[in-house]
């Protein structure tokens, strides 16, 4: 689907893309301790005797963090392995205190799912499904601080042994926008389940990119691993640099060796970490310290129950709706703002004018302000109050923009503002026949050139209405009584 | 008055409790008596000031007139391999040296919660490896047994060969012990006392230091089989920061015991007979021709005792042994790298180390030979290529030889087999042997890797006059059947034998 290509000299590549996603489980301890998670927390300050790897320390799976795994399963439509098992990945590094990582090797938790993706924000009807072969969860290590001390490096454990979702994509992807398309959507699915916050900035989600490229038709060609990127702009120019060296490598006579990689987001290149040939033999087996996690049905009934709406079913019911296909996409991009707008809708707002309120008045109004919907000044049911008295023809737009103005600033009710302020809009026909003969007589010049066929005027006299009217006149009413007075 | 430390664990609870003696006066002789074998070297730590403190509350308890706790006034001592709050916990390895636990494992919580009071930290084989406690950082463990006219230092069993040395010669009247394959029972059998591994997931392995995570049990080893029933009643039960421990309640041991074995079917397995032919291994034929006269008795006392005798098949027996020590050190690779000179125990940084270096020199330093054998044959048997051929069959064979133990309960209630294939050997005839040394598990391993109760009582002596054991191995959680059926023989075989003090 994708015509992202890379031009060669020798004619064109494709791209093949796999990501593999690390995202923190939104838990409050850790994945087999009691330890808490909460970031920025000074070094070492939540560490428990599980996580520094004391002597006969043992592990006891957290089942929050399982629920949330399994929640997410659910959430791609991805098959839950009722049986599965933890298995030691062994390796030796000073981040890692128990010389293994608890992770999932042999028999993950979640099986084959799907992300179905729009690729083209302007386009959200044309989708792309990506497919998801694997979710495990698995321990986090710690993180080694080299900018402490002029010789030494020191360790903080506070990550060491935080759940960690390993999310693994088929390689469907083919181009960076695919991969960023698929990284926001994986990420807002994760916010609307609540299993991970996806803070990128944080470290919540990061991801490894997978990166292979070949002639279009042709075998899979080898691939390469960029490691441990955080952001969805640096996975897309992960993918961007490393397609073309490789297409580069290859055309010179060169071949791709499996390697890991790094990119580095300032020149925004990538380098070779480790060849496939020195790459750790982790010697996988079942963790013997904990038996094979085996579900029972009422606690995926339970999982299942508490999925909220997700994003594609929240946009096409919105789309059911009569909103439009992009304002649905908007809505439903981030989970605060469909929850925002769930709540507006539910206050009684007709859900077209709710939409666009809420695309252009609102977003527009928080962009300016560099807030977001969560900390936005306007409650959903203020914004309610003030499409209702759009709706019953107490306010006009203009008189609205003015009125959402001062909801922004003092956070004040709608109605309070019009009623403090009279920002009321009148159809009281007297009074606006009386301004109407006013303007009218001191624009003689006006009304003869309108009456001679420059109908254009109209707009003149309408301005002059409702400028006598301190803009608080129904528009269609003025509207209406100028044509009659005028003709 | 009598030697307070002639008695067991059953006789100072009750005269605590009946106030013939008093508590404090109990914890006073063992000390004494810990103090004077420092030549058996079965205690790494002396910790008197706990068993005073222990006693002290007792008597308290006593003059207060409050209910005395089931370990009132009962002084033991504790394996190395425990990890206790404030008292230097080291599995008798140089790596740890000097590490100080801030927690107090599971077990040994449950026995101060019980009452008991702790004389000290009992040496062992290093990490539990070992069969005949020669692999102790700290020197070995010598048995208060001799052959006759000779001052040979022969060896207490292993790993539990602290306890087993200690419990023997009157040190304490029980101990605590691992069995991951044998460690319990092989010591109880060398030195003429008891002990008992349950079923694995009885005893919380929280707090113990790991040797091969899926096999380690703890138990007790005590003096006779009462003894054994009271203390495994104080150490068992759910703990929920272990998750392979058994969420079921403990159930009466001492008060279900009995001799009376009428109704019990007794099964003798046929493969347990090794001619030390056929697997093309050295056994020691003269040992085996021995236990098997033993043997041969357990049976008669079991049949005297109302049981049925039955044979039964455990066809996969002989690969007991090989898949055992491929899924020990393989789980010991791992569990063992924990110790990398990082936050605890021994580093050793040379100058310039990179973290690489450091690692190397550290354990390099801190683990002993037979360490680093069963680290690298796990690190081995794990590694890419070798995965399937080692450690996949063996897991295969595990499973057909708990399928081998399923079948016999089908005709049996227990199994009575030897222990060890021998009594014990003088120090250092066979640690230049590794496989020789293995060996001594080959009647223990079966039922470790089945995750089955299994005891060792005394059975009699050999012709130089060394204690013999003899093994009963029960069902899942059977531990009263296992219990009974020790007890039965205890009652017949009249084990009175007691190595004379010359430390």
């Amino acid at each position: 689907m994708s015509d992202y290509r890379i031009q060669g000299a020798t004619g064109e590549w494709e791209v093949v893309i796999g990501l593999e996603v690390h995202a923190q489980v939104t838990s409050n301890a850790k994945l087999f301790s009691g330890a808490a998670t909460a970031f920025g927390a000074e070094p070492n300050t939540q560490v428990s005797l599980v996580d520094a790897a004391m002597p006969g320390m043992l592990p006891v799976p957290n089942m929050e963090c399982i629920r949330q795994a399994v929640r997410t399963g659910m959430a791609i439509d991805a098959t839950i392995n009722r049986w599965s098992r933890f298995d030691r990945k062994n390796y030796f590094y000073a981040d890692l205190p128990q010389g293994y990582q608890i992770s999932q090797l042999y028999h993950p938790l979640v099986g084959e799912g799907a992300i179905e993706i729009s690729p083209d924000d302007r386009n959200p009807d044309a989708t792309k499904t990506i497919g998801v072969e694997r979710i495990h969860v698995e321990q986090d290590a710690g993180k080694l601080m080299h900018d402490q001390h002029p010789t030494r490096s020191y360790v903080d454990l506070n990550r060491s042994g935080v759940a960690l979702m390993e999310i693994v994509s088929r390689p469907d992807m083919r181009s960076p926008a695919e991969a960023g398309a698929y990284l926001r959507k994986l990420r807002a699915i994760l916010r609307y389940v609540g299993s991970c916050d996806g803070n990128m900035e944080e470290g919540s989600m990061r991801a490894d990119v997978n990166v292979s490229v070949r002639k279009v038709g042709d075998e899979l060609g080898t691939r390469t691993e960029t490691k441990n990127v955080n952001s969805v702009r640096f996975v897309m120019a992960a993918i961007e640099y490393e397609a073309k060296r490789q297409v580069e490598v290859i055309e010179d006579g060169g071949r791709i060796v499996q390697e890991t990689r790094l990119f580095n987001v300032e020149s925004g290149t990538t380098r070779s970490m480790r060849s496939k040939e020195d790459a750790h033999d982790y010697r996988y087996f079942p963790d013997p310290d904990l038996l094979p996690l085996e579900l029972e049905e009422a606690f995926l009934a339970d999982c299942r129950a508490s999925l909220p709406e997700l994003p594609d079913a929240k946009r096409k019911r919105y789309e059911g709706l009569g909103i439009s296909a992009y304002q649905a996409d908007v809505l439903t991009a981030e989970v605060e703002a469909a929850r925002w707008f769930d709540a507006l809708l539910e206050a009684g707002a007709k859900p077209v004018a709710a939409a666009n309120w809420t695309t252009s008045e609102l977003f527009g109004a928080l962009n300016r302000t560099g807030r977001d919907i969560a900390t936005s000044p306007v409650s959903p049911s203020q914004a309610a109050e003030l499409l209702a008295l759009v709706a019953d023809g107490t306010l006009s737009g203009s008189l609205a923009k003015q009125v959402f103005e001062v909801m922004l600033e003092t956070g004040d009710a709608p109605a309070r503002i019009v009623e403090d302020r009279g920002l009321k809009q009148t159809s009281d026909t007297g009074a606006i026949l009386a301004v109407i003969a006013e303007v009218i007589a001191r624009s003689p010049n006006q009304l003869a050139q309108y009456r001679g066929g420059k109908e254009t005027l109209f707009g003149y006299f309408v301005g002059q209405t409702m400028k006598a009217m301190g803009g608080k006149a129904n528009p269609a009413v003025v509207n209406e009584l100028l044509k009659k007075a005028l003709a | 008055m009598t030697d307070l430390t002639e008695l067991g664990v059953a006789a100072i609870r009750d005269g605590v409790r009946s106030g013939a003696f008093s508590a404090v006066e109990v914890a006073d002789a063992f000390v004494v008596k810990v103090a004077k074998a420092k030549h058996l070297n079965a205690f790494l730590v002396e910790t008197p000031d706990h068993a005073l403190a222990a006693a002290r509350a007792a008597d308290a308890a006593r003059a207060g007139g409050q209910t005395l706790k089931p370990l009132a006034g009962v002084p033991i001592g504790m394996k190395d391999l425990f990890c206790t709050k404030g008292v230097a916990t080291t599995a008798a390895s140089h790596i740890l040296e000097g590490f100080v636990p801030t927690y107090e494992s599971t077990i040994s919580q449950k026995l101060w919660d019980a009452g008991a009071g702790m004389l000290g930290k009992l040496n062992m084989d290093q990490f539990a490896m070992g069969s005949s406690n020669e692999t102790s950082a700290f020197g070995n463990v010598i048995s208060p047994w001799r052959r006759p006219g000779s001052d040979a230092p022969l060896a207490p069993g292993g790993s539990s060969g602290g306890s087993s040395s200690a419990v023997a010669a009157g040190l304490c009247p029980g101990a605590t012990g691992t069995d991951t394959g044998g460690s319990i029972r092989q010591p109880a059998a060398f030195t003429g006392i008891s002990g008992i591994k349950p079923t694995y997931g009885r005893c919380s392995r929280w707090g113990t230091i790991a040797f091969a995570s899926s096999l380690d049990q703890a138990g007790p080893m005590a003096r006779d089989v009462r003894d054994c029933a009271i203390l495994l009643e104080a150490m068992a039960g759910f703990d929920a920061k272990d998750a392979t421990s058994l969420q079921l309640d403990v159930p009466r041991w001492e008060q279900g015991l009995s001799g009376d074995l009428r109704g019990v079917r007794v099964g003798i397995p046929r493969e347990y007979r090794f001619e030390g032919s056929g697997d093309g291994l050295n056994y020691d034929l003269e040992g085996l021709a021995s236990i098997g006269a033993t043997w041969k008795a357990g049976i008669d006392w079991l049949r005297d005792a109302g049981a049925e005798i039955v044979e039964v098949s455990l066809p996969h027996t002989k690969y007991a042994l090989p898949a055992y020590y491929i899924i020990a050190p393989a789980e010991a690779s791992s569990n063992l790298a924990r110790y990398d000179g990082v936050r605890y125990g021994l580093r050793d940084l040379p100058e310039g180390a990179g973290l690489q270096d450091m690692y190397a020199a550290t354990r390099a330093a801190g683990f002993g030979p037979e360490v680093k054998r069963r680290i690298m044959i796990g690190t081995y048997v794990l590694s890419a290529g070798f995965y399937d051929a080692y450690y996949t069959q063996a897991q295969k064979v595990r499973t057909l030889i708990a399928r081998d133990f399923e079948r016999a309960w089908e005709t049996c209630d227990v199994l009575l087999t030897p222990t060890a294939p021998s009594a014990a050997f003088a120090l250092g005839e066979k640690s230049a042997d590794p496989i020789a040394m293995y060996l001594n598990d080959v009647f223990t391993v079966p039922s470790s890797l089945a995750g089955l109760p299994a005891m060792s009582v005394p059975g009699g002596l050999d012709k130089q006059g060394l204690p013999l054991g003899l093994q009963i191995i029960g069902k899942p959680l059977d531990e009263q059947g296992v219990l009974n059926a020790g007890l039965a023989i205890e009652q017949r075989a009249g084990f009175v034998a007691r190595p004379q003090a010359w430390w």
